[in-house]
C-alpha cells in the first residue's frame, strides 16, 4: 500500500520538523551521548526526505539512504568508542569537560 | 582498457590492427619490472663494497670511463637475477613488439590503405570544445617509425646487455630504456597532438633520466639538465602551435587538422605560417637544430647505446617526423617551409665543420648526427617528404652502427686502461689508433657505416643523400611546391639553390671528418700504450651481433628507394622500384592535395646526370681526401700531441664558442635579472606580503581564538547552525 | 476524505515528533534512547507507507536493532541510567535552542514550499509501486547498488570495517 493522495510535501515538512528537533537537541544538551542520538535524528530526518523523493526522483534515493545507514552505524561505534575511552580518563560524558584541545 | 573501437575510416580493405595498443604497452611493462627490480636493489643497498674511483680518475676517463669499473667489487647484495633478468626482460619486450609490428606490417603490404586506422581508447581530455582522445593510429609513416623504433631499438637494447651489464644501475638502465621505447611509441602512434606531446615530453624526460645516467659526476647532471632545459624552449613552441591550432580550427587531431586547415586556414597565410614556425620551433628542440643544437653535443655524457638510440637513431628524429606529420600545414605555409630548409642546410654544414675538429670519438659522432638532421630538414624544407623520411631510415641505420661502435671501442679501450691503471682518456681518438688489429669486427662494420654516411654508392646513404640534394637542385629548377614562395624577398628557388650548395659542401665534409675519425681510431701505430695493447680485444657476441644487423642495413637500406628515372641511380632498380615513395604516399596525400589546389600541377621533374656524379665524387673524395691530407703515423697521445694553435683549427676544435656565447647572452642576464626578483621582489615583496599576513592572522587569532574558543561544543554547534542558516536563507530568502 | 494510509501517516508523523522532542527534553539518557527507538519505528511505519519496504525494515533492523543496542548498552556499561547528572542547559541556552531550531524550520519549509514533484503528485508514486511489483522489493534498492554504485557499496563495506577495528582500538583497556 503507498499513499498516492498525501497533500504535497507532507513528509518533507515532518522531515524539517525532525531535523529542527535535532538541531534543537543538540544545542540544549551536555551528555555526549544523547548529543549523538540527536544527531542520528538528523540524520534520519534526511532520509526520511531521500525516501519522500524516491517515486519522483527515482530509486536512487533508497540507495543513498542505504549507505547514510551504514555510515552511521560506523559512526556509532567509534563514536560511542571514544567516548567510553574519553569516559575511562574524565569518569565523565560532559562534553563541556572534553576540552583539552582548546587553546 | 583494451576494450576499445577501431574506427574504421574509409575504405582500407580488409586491414584490422593487430594487437596495436600491446606495442605500446609492452615496452611499459618491461619498464615497470625493471623498474620494480631497479628499487628493489636500490633498497637493498647501493653502495658498492670497493672504494670509489677516485674523483681524479673517474674525470681523466672521460664520460663513458663507467662500464666495468665495478665488475672487480659487486654489489654486495648483487644477486644474479638482478642482472639476469633485465637481459631478458628489456630487449624480450622490444622484440615482441617489433613482432607485433611486423605482423601489422605485414596486414598493411596487402590493404590498400588510404586512410589511417585511428583506435580510441578512452576520452581523455573532454573540455568543452576540446574533445581529445587517448587513441592511435596507424598509418604507413607511423608504422615504419615504429619498425625503426622497435627494430633499431632491439637492436641496441642487445648491445647494452654486453655493454652495461657490469654496471652498478644496470636494472635502472633497462628500465630507462624501456621507459624511452614507450614514449617514443606513443609519439609516433598518437593520433592527435597532444597524445605526441605526452610522447614528446617523455622521450624529452628519459633522455634526460639517461644523459645523466652517472649523476654522480657533475658535468653528466649538466648535461641532462641542459638537454631537458634546452628541450623546454621548443617545447613551448610546440604548445604555442597546438594553441593556435585550436584556436583556429577547434580541434587537435591528426585527421581532423588535415582535414580542416586547407578550408579553414589561408594558403600561405599569417596563422598557417605562425603554427608551422612555433612546430619547427619545438621540431628544433628536440632534433637539435640551430639555435637550440647546443644539448646533443653534451648529451653524450650518457652511456653510448643510449647515444645510439635516442641522440641519433629516434628521437632526436621526432622532429623531422613532426614536420612529416604535418605536411598539410608545412605546404600550406611555403614561407615558413623554407625557413626549416634553410635552417636544416645551415645547421647541416655549421655542424659539420665543428666535426672536422673534434678529438673525442663521440663528439664527432654527435656534431655528424645533427648535421644529417640538417639534412633532413632540409628535404622535408623543401618539401621532399620522403627523401626526409628516407634519410631518417636509412640514418638510424647507419648512426646507430656507429655509435654502437664507437661504444665498442670505448668498451675495448677502456677495458685496456682499467686494467692497466692509465688514467688516459678512453674516448680520445689521439690515444687510439690501429684498432682495426684488435678489433676487426668493429672496424670492418663501422667501415660500412662510414661509407654509407659518406654516400659512396652502393651503401644506403648514397641514394637518401642524393635524392635530398636532389631535391634541392630541383626545387632550384622551380619543381617544389616552395619555389614560388619568397624568403625576405629572395625567392625560392634561389633559397633552395643556395640550399643544394650548401648541402653539397656539408656532404663534402661529412665524408672527410668520417674518413678522419676512421683513420684516426683504426689505422696506423697503435697510441694507447705498449702495456695496454695487450689487453685490447673485441667484446662478446651481444655486441657484435647488433653491429653486423646494422651494417647490413647500412648496406642495403638504400634500395628501398630507387628512382628508376634518375641516372646511375637507377641502375640499381632490382624491381623494387622507389618502394619508399609508394609506401608513403597516402600519407602526404593531403600536402599534394594542397598544392594541387594551390599551385595547379607541378613541373616535371628533369633529373639531371650531373648532380649524381657530383655527389658520388664528394663522397668518395671527402674520404680520399681525409686519406690524402692526414697522417694518423704523425699523431702522439693525448696530452702529448699539442691542441690545436691556428685560429680557424681553434675556432672549430671550440665549436665556435657558441656555448660561451649562449651563456653570456642568456644564462648570465637570466642569473642576474632572477637574482635581482629573488632579493627584491620574491623575499622582499612576496615574502613580505606573506609574512605580514600570517602576523596579521596570528595577532588576530591570538586575541578573537582565546575567546571564541571556548571548549563548549554547544557553541561550537550553534556557530555552525548559524552558518547553515545564513546560507539556506541565501538560497531561499 | 481521508484514506487508510493517510490516517496512518499522519498518525506515525506526529508520534515522531512527539517522541523526538520527548528524546531531547528527557533528563534520564536511558528514556531518551528509548524515545528515540520510537521515532525509529514510526519513521520505519512512514517509509514502508510510502512504499520503501526495504529501507523499513533496514531501519527497524539497523537503526532500532543494532545501533540503537549499542547506545542503551554503552548508557548502562557507564552506569549512566542510575547516577546521571541534570545536563539540560539553562534558559538562554533553551531559547538559543528553540530559536534556532524554529528559525531553521521555517527556512527549510519556505524551501520546501514549492512544486517538488515533477511527474505529479500521484503519477511518481504509482510507477514506483509497478516498479516494485515488477522486479520486487528488494531488488528496486538491490539492482542498482550492485550495478550503479558497486564501487561506493565496496568502499562502504571497508568502511564498516575500518570502523570495527577503529572501535575495538579505542575502546580497549590497554594499549
Amino acid at each position: 500500500m503507498i499513499a498516492q493522495t498525501l497533500p504535497a510535501n507532507a513528509g518533507l515538512y515532518l522531515s524539517a520538523i525532525l531535523f529542527a528537533i535535532g538541531v534543537a537537541g543538540v544545542m540544549i544538551r551536555r551528555n555526549a551521548i544523547i548529543l549523538f542520538m540527536c544527531i542520528e535524528l538528523m540524520l534520519n530526518a534526511a532520509n526520511l526526505a531521500f525516501v519522500w523523493f524516491s517515486p519522483f526522483a527515482g530509486v536512487q534515493g533508497q540507495v543513498f539512504v542505504f549507505f547514510v545507514i551504514a555510515v552511521a552505524a560506523a559512526e556509532a561505534a567509534v563514536g560511542l568508542a571514544i567516548i567510553l575511552a574519553v569516559f575511562r580518563h574524565k569518569e565523565t560524558v560532559n562534553i563541556n569537560e572534553f576540552s583539552l584541545l582548546r587553546f | 582498457m583494451l576494450q576499445h573501437t577501431t574506427e574504421a575510416v574509409g575504405a582500407h580493405g580488409t586491414f584490422h590492427p593487430f594487437l596495436l595498443g600491446w606495442i605500446v604497452l609492452l615496452p611499459l611493462l618491461g619498464f615497470l619490472i625493471n623498474g620494480v627490480l631497479a628499487l628493489m636493489w636500490w633498497r637493498r643497498g647501493p653502495a658498492p663494497a670497493g672504494p670509489e674511483p677516485s674523483e681524479q680518475e673517474a674525470h681523466a676517463h672521460g664520460g663513458d670511463a663507467h662500464p666495468g669499473v665495478e665488475e672487480q667489487h659487486p654489489a654486495p647484495l648483487d644477486k644474479p637475477w638482478t642482472r639476469t633478468l633485465p637481459s631478458l626482460v628489456a630487449p624480450g619486450v622490444v622484440l615482441a613488439a617489433f613482432a607485433i609490428a611486423l605482423v601489422n606490417f605485414w596486414g598493411m603490404l596487402g590493404a590498400e590503405l588510404h586512410e589511417p586506422v585511428i583506435e580510441r581508447y578512452w576520452s581523455w581530455m573532454p573540455v568543452g570544445s576540446l574533445q581529445v582522445d587517448a587513441a592511435l593510429q596507424l598509418d604507413q609513416l607511423s608504422m615504419l617509425m615504429t619498425l625503426i623504433i622497435t627494430g633499431v631499438g632491439a637492436l641496441i637494447h642487445v648491445f647494452s646487455v654486453g655493454y652495461m651489464r657490469e654496471d652498478p644501475g644496470y636494472p635502472r638502465y633497462m628500465a630507462y630504456l624501456n621507459l624511452f621505447i614507450f614514449f617514443m611509441l606513443v609519439l609516433v602512434l598518437g593520433a592527435s597532438y597532444p597524445v605526441m606531446f605526452v610522447g614528446w615530453e617523455g622521450v624529452g624526460l628519459c633522455s634526460y633520466l639517461l644523459i645523466g645516467f652517472w649523476f654522480k659526476e657533475q658535468a653528466n647532471a649538466d648535461a641532462g639538465k641542459k638537454a631537458f632545459i634546452v628541450n623546454r624552449i621548443g617545447d613551448a613552441g610546440f604548445l604555442i602551435a597546438m594553441m593556435l591550432m585550436f584556436a583556429n580550427l577547434g580541434t587537435l587531431s591528426f585527421s581532423e587538422v588535415f582535414a580542416a586547415a586547407p578550408g579553414g586556414l589561408a594558403y600561405g597565410g599569417v596563422v598557417v605560417t605562425a603554427v608551422c614556425l612555433f612546430l619547427f620551433l619545438g621540431a628544433a628542440g628536440k632534433s637539435a637544430q640551430i639555435p637550440l643544437y647546443i644539448w646533443l653535443p653534451d648529451a653524450m655524457a650518457g652511456p653510448t647505446p643510449v647515444s645510439a638510440l635516442i641522440h641519433a637513431a629516434t628521437m632526436v628524429t621526432a622532429g623531422v617526423y613532426l614536420v612529416v606529420r604535418s605536411s598539410v600545414l608545412f605546404t600550406m605555409a611555403p614561407t615558413a617551409s623554407l625557413v626549416v630548409a634553410l635552417i636544416g642546410a645551415l645547421t647541416a654544414i655549421f655542424a659539420a665543420t665543428i666535426g672536422l675538429k673534434q678529438w673525442d670519438i663521440k663528439k664527432v659522432l654527435a656534431y655528424s648526427t645533427v648535421s644529417q638532421l640538417g639534412f633532413m630538414f632540409a628535404a622535408v624544407g623543401m618539401g621532399a617528404y620522403v627523401a626526409g623520411v628516407f634519410h631518417l631510415m636509412t640514418h638510424a641505420f647507419f648512426k646507430a652502427c656507429l655509435f654502437l661502435g664507437s661504444g665498442a671501442v670505448i668498451y675495448a679501450m677502456h677495458h685496456a686502461l682499467h686494467a692497466t691503471h692509465n688514467p688516459a682518456d678512453a674516448q680520445d681518438m689521439r690515444n687510439m689508433g690501429g684498432l682495426k688489429r684488435y678489433l676487426p669486427v668493429t672496424f670492418a662494420t663501422m667501415g660500412i657505416a662510414t661509407l654509407a654516411i659518406a654516400g659512396v654508392p652502393p651503401f644506403a646513404g648514397f641514394f637518401s643523400k642524393d635524392e635530398i640534394i636532389g631535391a634541392a637542385w630541383l626545387g632550384a629548377g622551380g619543381t617544389s611546391p616552395m619555389a614560388q614562395a619568397t624568403l625576405l624577398g629572395i625567392p625560392g628557388t634561389a633559397v633552395m639553390g643556395f640550399i643544394g650548395g650548401t648541402l653539397t659542401i656539408a656532404a663534402l665534409l661529412t665524408a672527410f671528418y668520417m674518413g678522419r675519425m676512421m683513420l684516426y681510431t683504426f689505422f696506423g701505430p697503435n697510441r694507447t700504450g705498449a702495456e695496454e695493447e695487450r689487453h685490447l680485444h673485441e667484446a662478446g657476441p651481444t655486441m657484435t651481433v647488433p653491429l653486423v644487423a646494422l651494417a647490413t642495413l647500412s648496406a642495403v637500406g638504400g634500395f628501398l628507394n630507387v628512382e628508376h628515372e634518375v641516372p646511375i641511380v637507377g641502375w640499381f632498380d632490382f624491381g623494387q622500384g622507389a618502394a619508399l615513395h609508394h609506401w608513403l604516399h597516402p600519407v602526404i596525400a593531403g600536402s599534394e592535395e594542397v598544392v594541387r589546389a594551390n599551385l595547379g600541377e607541378l613541373m616535371e621533374p628533369h633529373h639531371a646526370w650531373w648532380p649524381i656524379v657530383l655527389a658520388i665524387v664528394i663522397g668518395v673524395g671527402g674520404l680520399l681526401l681525409a686519406r690524402a691530407l692526414l697522417n694518423p703515423d704523425a699523431l702522439r697521445p693525448a696530452g702529448v700531441e699539442p691542441d690545436y694553435t691556428s685560429a680557424p683549427e681553434r675556432v672549430l676544435y671550440n665549436k665556435y664558442w657558441i656555448d660561451e656565447l649562449y651563456h653570456a647572452l642568456v644564462v648570465r642576464p637570466v642569473n642576474v635579472v632572477s637574482q635581482v626578483f629573488y632579493r627584491v621582489f620574491d623575499r622582499g615583496i612576496i615574502d613580505g606580503i606573506v609574512d605580514g599576513g600570517a602576523r596579521m592572522l596570528q595577532g588576530i587569532g591570538l586575541y578573537t581564538g582565546t575567546r571564541v574558543q571556548t571548549g563548549q561544543t554547544n557553541t561550537y554547534a550553534f556557530v555552525i547552525i548559524i552558518g547553515v542558516l545564513v546560507v539556506l536563507g541565501a538560497f531561499t530568502l | 476524505m481521508l484514506g487508510l494510509s493517510e490516517i496512518l501517516f499522519y498518525f506515525f508523523g506526529g508520534m515522531a515528533v512527539v517522541s523526538a522532542v520527548a528524546m531531547i527534553t528527557r533528563e534520564n539518557p536511558v528514556a531518551s534512547a528509548l524515545w528515540l527507538i520510537m521515532t525509529f519505528f514510526s519513521l520505519a511505519a512512514i517509509y514502508t507507507l510510502l512504499g520503501a519496504y526495504f529501507i523499513g525494515i533496514i531501519q527497524i533492523l539497523v537503526y532500532a536493532g543494532a545501533i540503537m543496542v549499542l547506545f542503551l548498552f554503552v548508557i548502562m556499561l557507564l552506569n549512566l541510567g542510575n547516577e546521571y547528572e541534570p545536563d539540560i542547559r539553562g534558559k538562554t541556552w533553551l531559547a538559543m535552542g528553540a530559536g534556532s531550531g524554529l528559525v531553521l524550520l521555517g527556512l527549510l519549509a519556505r524551501m520546501f514550499s514549492g512544486e517538488t514533484a515533477p511527474l505529479g503528485r500521484q503519477a511518481g508514486p504509482r510507477a514506483l509501486a509497478n516498479h516494485v511489483a515488477d522486479v520486487g522489493v528488494v531488488n528496486v534498492i538491490g539492482l542498482p547498488l550492485y550495478r550503479d554504485y558497486m564501487v561506493s557499496l565496496q568502499a562502504t563495506a571497508i568502511l564498516l570495517l575500518i570502523a570495527c577495528i577503529g572501535a575495538v582500538v579505542l575502546a580497549k583497556r590497554k594499549f
